[in-house]
């Protein structure tokens, strides 16, 4: 497979995932915001632009502006607009090699967005709506991809980001102290609200929140779970039938990251939860550079000046 | 009934459907078919297909913004017969212009047997040194040719210009019919229309053909300058029906004079290029050190016979508008043959006694500039103003072997559906020829351009123009039979079968079409319907204006 391909499947995994995270994020920070007046609303606002990894806000800012910043404006790369705009860019790239219906249903989940009937949605529907165009995607491609590199790329970049997100939702939860609420709705925004009360009979904990969205093996939104899916896929990619160890850098990080996660007990883990987290998405955003000098080496645009400088 | 009245042709132009009041026999089908829907339910049917070629992303590009390819729901119908004629022209014009670039880039035997002088070929800018002398692996340096024609005043097809670089717009002929089958079934199906899905498996065919010799299993894939040119659609589209890779220029790398292209494996050989980049960008070491959409080193690969590019460097010199003029000579000289397609009547003003007569009439006929590309520079005459034509006689005298006139020539109309109702539009055809060495064979149709805007003789599409899909008849036209007509049900897309040569013996309208495997037709088709309606871009062809205006 073509290194640019390969490179535009990990993206489009990325982007999907990116949009129906984000959507989920802020589905419970409004929610947050709206059913709690006692709330300070403007720490909330900040606490949450800056773990989606804004700089630069004004001092003052409120509800409107961060939907409008994470969800709706397209020229803000952190939007869920900018997301999938930006997967339908990586489809376009590489649709000689997605099935039709694939390609399909990323194109006209971006279309709404141009057409500006996304904008038109409020919240909560909008974020709804993302969710279900993301599920459409993966379903499709689920259904109509072959199980190729293109699809182990597809899935590596789905769970590196969801991997990146979770941490982000779950730090989210840390921004107002301690509301056995925040972590209610975390948990709902996953739709693992009743899978986690059946997993722990009933009992409500922070902690056991944090464990579940963290740690659990069978949760496919974990932290640990994603990981260990995007490990599979590097397994897969590389299938070199090596005895010892691993020559991949990206499989390194992963790994170890996880097996820390899991081997430290969890106290140490949710002790400081936000820098705890922090690192996590810096092992994702290095993870992603390994796969890129790995994988895609010598895709980036090249420039050669005068005659025969090649 | 309503449909097709005060239906009228204007002008002098020739209508495809009626003569004057008279049904011509191509449409007797046609017309029985559609008269039996209403207005309404056809609107409804045109904003289908609309929605349709969006969600598909049936798009073409203009300074980087996507748009969607316009594609009237009429059909445009040729005849069995006529439709002869034309493959037999256009197969004559192709077989001739790959002799005299063989010629050309060899010996120039047709320079010294006074058929067309040398400089004609040396002055001209797409003549590339680089070429000369090479033989390509299996002979063919037009793999892919568009041959542009219209249809004068008397309904006779003429060619407009050849184009044998990097012709675009076969996508779109596919999607539109897969378009046009969902939107028109019935119609369809009361139909026996020669298949176009096949194209992309016989270019396949030609692309293994042109292998490299030695090389049993070749590597091909397709080159594209990357998204934003206004054919991407097209590239990916046959890069995906062919099962090949689209790569751009970044993609690959010379090494040892070899071409490679970089895969998360490696870099892996490729031995076929089927090139959608004009000459100038392919290869910064040889030609336009700037380009970056290509790959240094292509070209003396190419050179080594280590790698085939499809179509040939240098093929240039063959579609320039003065050699142009010469045709009719050269398809004598070399094939000893009557030309089966005539040109549109053109004078080189570079001759002194044409010079005389352009001068006088410069106010009834169009100028071309020879190098004019994308349709710059040319003056149509009845439209210009005085000033206009005054600098033109300055220019035209300064340096009258740089130009050629053509009368004003008005295109062929069909019925179009535009804004709620029927009228006549002109239109042009491009039909498209791929060669593998043995044979040249012609996609049954062509793309079908057509001028939206009343009146307008320019079908380009940055111009508001749109397309059609055009229907060859595969048997004798005969009157349409209700009851067999009813019973034999829609029948959309059937593949055609890529080995047989295409038999054009008259079927009876009873037979079934063989049944199509399910899978791969749905594939193909959708594929062809993203494809139909970008089949206006043609951004690489340098001449698309001119191409619709045919003046």
């Amino acid at each position: 497979m073509l290194s640019r391909i390969a490179e535009s499947m990990f993206w489009i995994g990325r982007y999907v995932e990116r949009a129906e995270d984000t959507a989920r994020i802020l589905d419970v920070q409004t929610q947050m915001i709206l059913e709690d007046a006692t709330l300070d609303q403007d720490e909330i606002c900040h606490g949450l632009l800056s773990i989606m990894g804004v700089e630069d806000t004004p001092e003052h800012v409120d509800l409107s502006y961060v939907l409008n910043t994470l969800a709706y404006d397209p020229t803000s790369p952190v939007s869920i607009a900018a997301a999938i705009g930006a997967a339908r860019e990586s489809a376009r790239r590489a649709r000689e090699t997605l099935s039709v219906p694939l390609w399909e249903v990323i194109n006209t989940a971006n279309r709404d967005i141009v057409s500006g009937q996304f904008g038109a949605r409020r919240a909560p529907g909008v974020f709804q709506w993302v969710r279900e165009r993301a599920a459409l995607i993966n379903g499709t491609a689920d259904a109509t991809m072959t199980r190729d590199e293109g699809w182990q790329f597809l899935m590596l970049g789905r769970c590196v980001e969801r991997a990146d997100m979770t941490s982000r939702l779950v730090a989210t939860a840390s921004i107002t102290s301690s509301t056995t609420a925040q972590w209610t709705n975390t948990l709902r925004a996953c739709g693992a609200y009743e899978a986690f009360l059946r997993t722990y009979r009933g009992q409500e904990t922070e902690r056991a929140a944090a464990e579940f969205l963290l740690l659990d093996r069978l949760f496919p939104r974990s932290v640990v779970f994603s990981l260990n899916r995007a490990e599979v896929c590097l397994d897969n990619l590389e299938s070199s039938g090596q005895r010892a160890g691993f020559q991949n850098d990206a499989q390194r990080l992963l790994g170890r990251t996880r097996a820390e996660l899991e081997y430290r007990s969890l106290s140490d883990v949710v002790a400081d939860l936000p820098s705890e987290m922090e690192r996590l998405q810096r092992t994702c955003a290095l993870a992603t550079e390994a796969v890129t000098r790995r994988f895609f080496a010598g895709s980036e645009a090249q420039s050669w000046l005068g005659m025969g400088s090649n | 009934m309503a449909m097709f009245q005060g239906y009228g042709g204007t002008g002098p132009a020739y209508d495809e459907m009626f003569d004057g009041d008279t049904l011509r026999p191509p449409y007797l089908r046609l017309r029985e078919s559609l008269e039996q829907m209403t207005t309404p339910e056809l609107v409804s049917r045109v904003e289908a297909l609309q929605a349709s070629y969006l969600d598909q992303g049936v798009t073409f590009d203009i300074g980087g913004e996507e748009r969607a390819f316009p594609l009237d729901i009429l059909p445009r119908v040729i005849e069995q017969d006529t439709w002869s004629t034309m493959e037999a022209g256009v197969q004559q014009r192709v077989k001739t212009l790959e002799l005299f670039l063989a010629d050309v880039y060899d010996a120039g035997r047709v320079f010294d047997d006074g058929v067309i002088p040398r400089r004609v070929i040396t002055t001209s800018s797409h003549y590339h040194r680089a070429s000369a002398n090479v033989r390509p692996p299996n002979g063919v340096r037009v793999h892919v040719s568009g041959i542009d024609l219209i249809r004068d005043n008397a309904g006779e097809f003429r060619v407009l210009e050849d184009n044998v670089r990097v012709p675009s717009g076969v996508s779109y002929v596919m999607t539109n019919r897969r378009a046009i089958s969902a939107a028109l079934p019935e119609t369809i199906a009361e139909h026996r229309i020669r298949p176009v899905a096949g194209y992309p498996q016989r270019l396949l065919a030609a692309l293994r053909a042109a292998a490299p010799a030695g090389v049993t299993d070749p590597n091909i894939v397709v080159l594209t300058p990357g998204v934003y040119n206004g054919a991407y659609f097209e590239h990916a589209l046959l890069a995906r029906t062919m099962g090949v890779e689209l790569v751009e220029g970044r993609d690959l790398e010379c090494r040892r004079g070899r071409v490679m292209m970089r895969t998360t494996q490696g870099l892996a050989p490729v031995h076929v290029i089927y090139r959608r980049i004009d000459d100038e960008f392919l290869d910064p070491v040889h030609f336009r050190a700037d380009s970056i959409l290509g790959c240094p080193g292509m070209i003396d690969a190419a050179r080594a016979g280590n790698v085939t590019l499809a179509n040939a460097v240098g093929n240039g010199v063959a579609d320039d508008k003065l050699v142009y003029t010469y045709m009719p000579d050269i398809i004598r000289y070399y094939l000893n043959e009557e030309p089966i397609l005539k040109n549109v009547d053109t004078w080189r003003v570079g001759d002194a006694d044409a010079r005389e007569e352009v001068l006088d009439r410069l106010d009834e006929l169009v100028l071309k500039p020879v190098d004019g590309s994308g349709g710059k520079g040319i003056v149509i005459g009845p439209r210009a103003s005085k000033a206009e034509l005054d600098e033109l006689r300055v220019k035209v005298l300064e340096d009258p072997r740089s130009w050629i006139a053509q009368p004003v020539v008005q295109l062929s109309t069909v019925p179009t559906f535009v804004d709620g109702e029927l009228g006549p539009r002109h239109v042009d055809l491009r039909p498209f020829a791929v060669n593998d060495g043995n044979r040249v064979w012609v996609l049954p149709g062509g793309l079908t351009r057509v001028a939206l805007a009343k009146g307008e003789l320019i079908v380009n599409s940055s111009r508001g123009g749109g397309s059609k899909d055009t229907w060859v008849l595969a048997g004798p036209v005969t009157p349409p039979e209700p009851i067999e007509a009813a019973a034999r049900g829609p029948e959309p897309e059937v593949l055609e079968d890529i080995v047989e040569p295409e038999p054009v013996e008259p079927a009876p309208p009873s037979t079934p079409a063989p049944a199509a495997p399910a899978g791969p037709a749905i594939t193909s088709m959708h594929e062809q319907a993203e494809q139909q309606q970008q089949a206006r871009a043609r951004t690489t062809g340098r001449d698309d204006v001119t191409g619709g205006t045919s003046c």
